[in-house]
């Protein structure tokens, strides 16, 4: 094939190609670049305010957030997934199984915020039932609106986002695998410890690790949520661009923004290892 | 192998708390939203979803914003993964790396660094927040690639293409009066998924400083929780609407093509 048909199909990419430079990667190169910059110059002080003692604390919230909400998450939505599975996939029942996790996963995180504000604030319809009935006030100093509130409300969105991610895997395991296990006379306790789990366990860790980074780059629950103080990264980021009295500093937000693309890129990978190793016998 | 009794309640437990942990706060807004103060009901929060201009403008916006996503999405992505399939396959894993990839660059960064580009954009097209379908449009890329890639797969594009253009087709027709009409479930799909999005979408309109829909329910929640609670209900059911939809169109055939494998 000469040089020049060889090129000609490739022009039909250039608009794909240019539109996702221009709304994709020119924004990532922006941060990448800002980050190391002030004033125009090249400069290290906002990547070292990420070693600060905010920076740090905030990061550390994070990471807190994101790994328990991800462990949580992961457990539950592994043992719902379980329960879903030995319903047909037609069934109406998996199919509103399925569109409440869609929604709840994926569909954003002020409606979810404005749930537990209904359900579990000061005058919310729990914290009003429990305080009538009971004289429990589960609505104390006002923890909903801080870090375990948070925690309660990202594994609300965080289990659904399990099911959706964890329940193919469940689906792979092919009913003659537990056959050819109970024929060699294994007992069913036997077969979850020796075939089932050995087998799933990397699309566990795999779809535990995508939780995480769901939950570290998840900005609008908290957003809502938490209106004083910046106790995670993504509001420390929201302070840095917004606010000119706290640190006034928008490449700081780049290098906060920078510090985000690598957490999550190198859970996203660890991710696509872990994937690659479970498609080998899911297909 | 029959579960024994022991189990099959054990099940049903289960499911009830997972319903209640799930179901407690969704009917929680249903009452919230419809309480009235000193005791009784009223609607009033639900009327505001159509008569506070904010939130009606806002919740059009949203329509809008989510029709261009779609719209412009389709004009981006099919003709591209068509063109892809026939003409140059070795550049697949790059569009398909290239589509996924806004899952490991949150939309927050995005935001952070887009503000150049949308200098940019609000000096040739507009300021209005209707600009936004363009950053929206690769923010649905990685789960309109996946409904649309299923879709191609399923069908054997190059010997239709062929087939087509030997009976004297133009590409176009092609791509409009061949493919399109064989993966259409595939591109219900990622309409949907597009549209579920769009209307959820928070972080980069409040950070811009655009008012769609999710902007101004988190607005209206320092003045009118009850708004806030009823509109965030009412996107969630719709929400739920769509997707429990695309559960019958997008993944009824092709989940039943899988089973007979």
């Amino acid at each position: 094939m000469s040089r020049r048909s060889r090129l000609a199909p490739a022009l039909g990419l250039l608009p794909f190609l240019a539109y996702l430079t221009v709304f994709l990667l020119v924004p990532t190169v922006t941060v990448v670049i800002g980050a190391f910059q002030e004033d125009g110059r090249f400069s290290m002080t906002n990547v070292e305010a990420l070693f600060g003692e905010t920076a740090r604390r905030t990061l550390w919230n994070s990471l807190v957030l994101s790994g328990s909400t991800a462990v949580i998450g992961a457990t539950f939505g592994a043992i719902l997934c379980y329960l879903v599975v030995s319903a047909p996939p037609t069934s109406i029942f998996r199919r509103a199984v399925m569109s409440v996790a869609g929604v709840l996963a994926q569909f954003g995180g002020v409606t979810l915020a404005f749930a537990f504000i209904a359900t579990l604030s000061f005058s919310g319809v729990v914290t009003e039932l429990l305080r009538d009935s009971v004289g429990v006030d589960v609505f104390g100093s006002g923890w909903l609106f801080g870090l375990p509130g948070l925690i309660l409300v990202y594994t609300y969105f965080q289990i659904p986002l399990m099911v959706i991610v964890f329940l193919p895997a469940l689906e792979g395991l092919r009913p003659q695998w537990r056959e050819a296990a109970v024929n060699l006379g294994a007992t069913t306790r036997q077969y979850w410890t020796q075939i089932a789990i050995p087998l799933l366990w990397p699309a566990f860790l795999g779809a535990s690790l995508l939780l995480f980074a769901n939950a570290f780059a998840a900005y609008a629950t908290a957003a809502t949520l938490v209106s004083q103080g910046q106790p995670i990264v993504p509001l420390l980021i929201r302070a840095a661009l917004t606010s000119e009295v706290v640190l006034g500093r928008q490449n700081f937000a780049f290098a906060l923004a920078l510090q985000m693309i690598v957490v999550v890129a190198v859970v996203m990978t660890a991710y696509a290892l872990l994937l690659r190793r479970t498609s080998r016998w899911l297909r | 192998m029959t579960p024994t009794r022991r189990w099959r309640a054990g099940r049903v437990v289960l499911l009830g708390l997972f319903g209640l942990f799930f179901l407690v706060p969704l009917y929680s807004m249903l009452d919230f939203s419809t309480r009235e103060l000193g005791g009784g009901r009223t609607g009033q929060a639900w009327a505001n979803l159509v008569q506070d201009p904010d939130l009606t403008s806002a919740i059009i916006t949203s329509l809008l914003l989510a029709l261009l996503t779609v719209v412009g999405m389709l004009v981006l992505l099919l003709p591209t993964m068509i063109w892809v399939r026939l003409r140059i396959p070795e550049a697949s894993r790059l569009v398909e790396f290239l589509c996924l990839l806004p899952l490991t660059i949150p939309a927050l960064v995005i935001v952070v660094g887009m503000r150049n580009v949308y200098t940019w954009v609000n000096y040739l097209v507009s300021d209005s927040a209707l600009t936004l379908a363009f950053v929206y449009i690769v923010l649905v890329l990685p789960f309109a690639y996946r409904a649309i890639d299923a879709g191609l797969s399923s069908i054997d594009v190059v010997t239709l293409s062929e087939a087509a253009r030997s009976l004297g087709a133009g590409w176009l027709t092609v791509m409009l009066r061949i493919v399109v009409p064989n993966i259409w479930s595939g591109l219900l799909g990622a309409a949907f998924i597009s549209v579920a999005l769009v209307l959820g979408e928070f972080t980069i309109a409040s950070l811009t400083n655009y008012e769609n829909l999710q902007v101004v329910i988190n607005f209206l929640g320092k003045s009118d929780a009850k708004t806030s609670v009823a509109a965030s209900l009412a996107a969630l059911v719709f929400a739920f609407t769509l997707l429990m939809a695309l559960s019958y169109v997008g993944r009824g055939r092709r989940g039943q093509e899988r089973g007979a494998m």
